[in-house]
């Protein structure tokens, strides 16, 4: 079954008289357990396409149904609650709360979803162990390292349990030992705890991971290739 | 978590928190000392009213305050006076003959309220007694002795045992006068009683106006308990409806109210401090919403509800605010209770003030009443002062918000 299906999706900018057709008629679907690219040139329409995804930005046109829920139709107060329930965000930026270590990070949205305290705490140390933090949770992201910041992001996108993770070029602030490690782990989770990710690169060597790619190009797809022995596929 | 997210983000910029809070806490320290000043101004004012001019409760005929008129005295004013005196709670009972007469020096000569007073108890209804600044309470004077007050005593040009003659017209409407010596004077914070009062023997004066000594025009009565005033006057009051008893306040209405325009000149200082305080504060809150909008972006994107984020940065003002404010509070209590013993001598730059019953060295004096509301109106200002910025934060589109560099 698709966990994600878009259908005719459009986004338009007016900037200046000038429309910025930044997705043009996109239709995708996803199942779940997908390891999946979203490459293409910049301005293709990569991050435009991930936030409408996301429900962090209004489609001009078209459809996105998760678990059969339509983005659109969701107030905007529910749109949130919806967000913080079913999708996990990993940014380039890493973002994190600077203020807070990596464990209490990592428990701030599991807080949000008013989670008890113990399960809290227990979901936050497998997951900062399985993104090889271990030992580093009273750690501030001033004194982690890029790799591990992001690592710390990708703890906290799963901590809330969402139903895929949506990661907007997440190793674009990485060199190239902590992209590879960053992506072993990813691909680790994907395997083991079948989660879905879905994210948007430049790289290269994150492309040749990816178990499906979707390149666009002008906000449209031009191709969707699937590798083989992925079993993503029907 | 949210709470402590709060407070931790106010120390992510210690030097612009260190400001705003610093600001707070000399705002709020200069409005807690004022208050506390002003509520010792206007006790020692209130005390020196109440214990020395009008003691707590004053019987009259309804009529006599128009004129003074010598027959609207009391009738039966001795049960009167034996009556209350076995009343619950009450201190002294005090009969008076009041009268409004010129009195004279061999200089010049002036209006005044003339009291005649049973001088032993007098002493338990008001402080005169231990007022004096010159001679003895009704000693040292055999025969007609007074007490006037220092301001009026410079006006006659009298001094101690000088002579002073009172013209009255007696209770039969003709003209007399009375010569009397002065035996004491006396100095209180109230120049304008000092210079409009004087005080003689009862029976001195009912023989002038050729009245039996048992005539009173007025009774002052003293209460144990200050707090029991209204309901023992209330009580008279039904009691005795052809008279007319007010308490202190009634009889002084420009002493009752001067509780009550302390407070308003005071929190309306508070309020004016707290309002310029204000803007700083939500300027604070907009340059710290301005540097953090990725930040409440990613907030908004995993799932932050606006009303949380909303609360979170409503939260952090109050707390900034209040760390001020509480700063605030405290340095203002130091400096009262450093100036409390000692007090603070105006005298050299407020002589007009004992003119008007206000002393010029003043004793501070902390009321938890006030403290609690200026610290309630620090919250306000905290909570109003959030509301903008909190909202304005809130305006952003969660992607927008997050490609902001
Ligand atoms: N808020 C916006 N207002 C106007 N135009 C926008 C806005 N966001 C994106 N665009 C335009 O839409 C197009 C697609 O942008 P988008 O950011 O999705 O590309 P991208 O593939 O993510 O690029 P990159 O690889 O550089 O991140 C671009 O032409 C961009 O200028
Ligand atoms: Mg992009």
């Amino acid at each position: 079954m698709n966990i994600i299906e878009i259908t005719n999706l459009h986004k338009i900018y007016n900037e200046s008289e000038v429309n910025v057709h930044a997705v043009n008629n996109v239709s995708l679907n996803f199942k779940e357990g997908e390891f999946a690219a979203i490459v293409g040139p910049s301005g293709s329409g990569k991050s435009t396409l991930l936030n409408m995804l996301g429900g962090l930005d209004e489609p001009t046109d078209g459809k996105i149904l998760i678990d059969n829920t339509d983005l659109s139709e969701l107030k905007s107060s529910d749109l949130i609650q919806f967000r913080m329930q079913n999708i996990g965000f990993v940014f380039q930026s890493y973002n994190l709360i600077p203020v807070l270590t990596a464990k209490e990070n990592v428990e701030f949205i599991m807080h949000l979803q008013n989670r008890p305290k113990k399960e809290c705490e227990k979901r936050t140390m497998e997951l900062l162990d399985a993104v090889g933090l271990k030992g580093r949770e009273n750690s501030r992201p001033s004194k982690l390292s890029g790799g591990q910041q992001q690592r710390v992001a990708v703890a906290r996108a799963l901590a809330s349990k969402p139903k895929f993770v949506l990661a907007d070029e997440p190793t674009a602030n990485l060199d190239s030992k902590s992209t590879e490690n960053l992506l072993e782990i990813m691909e680790d989770l994907n395997k083991k705890e079948n989660i879905t990710f879905i994210f948007s690169t430049h790289d290269q060597r994150v492309v040749n991971k990816a178990h499906r790619v979707i390149t666009l190009e002008d906000g449209k797809i031009i191709s969707d290739e699937r590798k083989k022995g992925t079993g993503s596929d029907s | 978590m949210i709470r402590s997210v709060a407070w931790r983000n106010i120390w992510r910029s210690p030097l612009r928190s260190g400001i705003i809070i610093a600001a707070i806490s000399v705002g709020m320290s200069a409005g807690v000392f004022t208050t506390t000043f002003t509520k010792g101004w206007m006790n020692q004012r209130l005390e020196a009213g109440v214990e020395t001019e009008a003691s707590h409760i004053r019987i009259q005929q309804p009529k006599f305050g128009e004129n003074y008129d010598l027959k609207e005295s009391i009738p039966n004013s001795e049960s009167l006076v034996n009556e209350i005196s076995k009343l619950d709670h009450i201190n002294g009972i005090s009969p008076r003959i009041v009268i409004q007469s010129m009195l004279a020096s061999a200089e010049t000569g002036t209006g005044v309220k003339i009291i005649g007073i049973n001088p032993e108890k007098e002493k338990t209804v008001t402080n005169l007694h231990s007022k004096l600044s010159e001679g003895k309470y009704f000693e040292g004077v055999k025969r007609n002795p007074i007490l006037i007050g220092a301001k009026l005593a410079k006006k006659l040009k009298v001094k101690m045992r000088s002579k002073v003659v009172i013209t009255v017209q007696d209770a039969s409407g003709n003209i007399t006068g009375g010569a009397f010596r002065v035996c004491g004077i006396f100095d209180i914070t109230s120049g304008m009683f000092e210079e409009t009062n004087v005080f003689v023997r009862k029976t001195d004066l009912a023989r002038l106006l050729d009245l039996e000594s048992s005539v009173s025009h007025e009774i002052l009565v003293h209460l144990d308990d200050t707090e029991l005033i209204d309901q023992q006057s209330l009580l008279l009051k039904n009691k005795h409806k052809n008279l007319l008893v007010q308490t202190w306040k009634e009889s002084m209405p420009e002493l009752g109210y001067i509780n009550e325009i302390g407070n308003l000149y005071t929190y309306i200082f508070v309020i004016i401090i707290l309002l310029a305080l204000g803007f700083g504060i939500v300027n604070t809150m907009l340059m710290v919403i301005l540097e953090r909008i990725k930040e409440l972006g990613m907030l908004m994107a995993i799932g932050m509800s606006k009303a949380r984020i909303f609360g979170m940065l409503m939260l952090e003002t109050v707390l900034l605010t209040f760390t001020g404010g509480f700063t605030g509070i405290l340095l203002g209590l130091g400096a009262t209770y450093a100036t409390m013993e000692k007090g603070i001598d105006l005298s050299d730059y407020a002589a007009g003030l004992e003119d008007m019953g206000y002393s010029s060295h003043i004793y501070p004096v902390v009321e938890l009443e006030t403290l609690v509301t200026i610290a309630i109106l620090v919250l306000i200002t905290g909570i109003a002062a959030s509301v903008y910025p909190a909202r304005k934060a809130l305006k952003y589109n969660p992607a927008e918000a997050i490609r902001t560099e």
